[in-house]
């Protein structure tokens, strides 16, 4: 179990809705990973197309909790807005604060995340920004109220897995008791069980499942490689070694002569 | 007069942004809205006058990651 803001979830995947070939796949998806919670964005609605009705009515199905993100905001203000709108539309005070720097990277703008989660926390939300493995930026958020900090693994869609692992590792050891869910860059399901083994609370992916060939079978070995990921955890890794050690026990070799031993 | 709903140019009469979401047919839908930038909560529409040049935005749930 984790906690976001007080609630405690079994699943440590949080899976995005977005990229998938049809809605009927994106409704198997979810429910082959097991997630508990879904991202979601809010759009531009026409008033002839009405695509957002429809697509919520798929998200009420599926009985999930949902965390509404701030894509595409590239100012403080922007996020504040969109924020406010998600909040009143999701009825939810979660958001997953997005403000974006560059559209090639679409790294966080992290001076814009900290003071949009300042403005945010203050009007009573629980801000989930997606940040990086920055240990100032990562300070500055939680001293500004965020209960849960969001690195990225590597660029969103990128499939790049953990580009900064020491990094990553470095955020875990100075936080150890904020919920730390790696959001972005994961391609594999080995990256991901690898971010648990880390330590890392959760993992929160969208287009590796999205766009697999088989989207609902990714989901199901996502789900399986966080939870490998994180028993591997709790039980306790072995340190890596620079030079071999036997397993086999050396005593009582056949043949044995001391002579052998440098 | 002449507004921006949704970047695209509209030519209105709605004095309010509730009547402008009524005459687009928002009235029971599913959406958010704001003005000039500023989140405006439903409640408010009814509340917020609309100006030549605003622009306005009516935003609705969509897939994301």
């Amino acid at each position: 179990m984790f906690e976001i803001y007080g609630e405690r979830f079994t699943s440590r995947l949080l899976l995005g809705t977005a990229q998938y070939p049809s809605p009927a796949t994106l409704k198997e998806a979810v429910e082959a990973s097991s997630a508990e919670i879904v991202t979601v964005s809010l759009r531009r609605e026409s008033a002839r197309m009405r695509a957002g009705q429809g697509f919520w009515e798929l998200i009420e199905q599926l009985g999930v909790r949902v965390l509404p993100n701030t894509a595409g905001c590239h100012t403080a203000k922007e996020a504040v807005a969109t924020a406010e709108m998600a909040r009143e539309l999701f009825d939810t005070p979660w958001v997953k604060l997005e403000v974006i720097a560059n559209d090639d990277t679409l790294q966080p703008e992290l001076f814009g995340l900290v003071e949009a989660a300042s403005i945010l926390v203050a009007q009573g939300f629980q801000v989930l920004p997606y940040t990086t493995e920055d240990l100032s930026a990562a300070e500055r958020l939680a001293s500004a109220g965020c209960r849960v900090l969001m690195p990225w693994a590597s660029p969103i869609g990128s499939a790049r897995g953990l580009i900064n692992r020491d990094g990553l590792k470095t955020l875990r050891a100075y936080f150890p008791d904020t919920t730390l869910i790696i959001d972005a860059g994961i391609g594999a399901p080995s990256q991901a069980a690898e971010a648990m083994e880390l330590g890392y609370d959760a993992v929160l992916l969208n287009t590796a499942v999205a766009k697999a060939g088989d989207p609902v079978k990714m989901a199901e070995a996502f789900a399986r490689a966080i939870e490998a990921g994180r028993l591997g955890f709790e039980a306790g890794l072995i340190e890596p070694r620079d030079m071999a050690s036997p397993s086999t026990p050396v005593a009582g070799t056949p043949f044995f002569k001391l002579d052998r031993v440098s | 007069m002449q507004i921006l709903v949704n970047g695209e140019p509209v030519a209105t009469d709605a004095c309010t942004l509730a009547e402008l979401c009524a005459t687009l047919g928002f009235t029971q839908a599913k959406v958010a809205t704001a003005v000039n930038g500023c989140f405006v909560a439903s409640a408010r529409r009814g509340l917020t006058p609309l100006a030549p040049k605003d622009e306005v935005e009516i935003v609705a749930p969509r897939q994301g990651g």
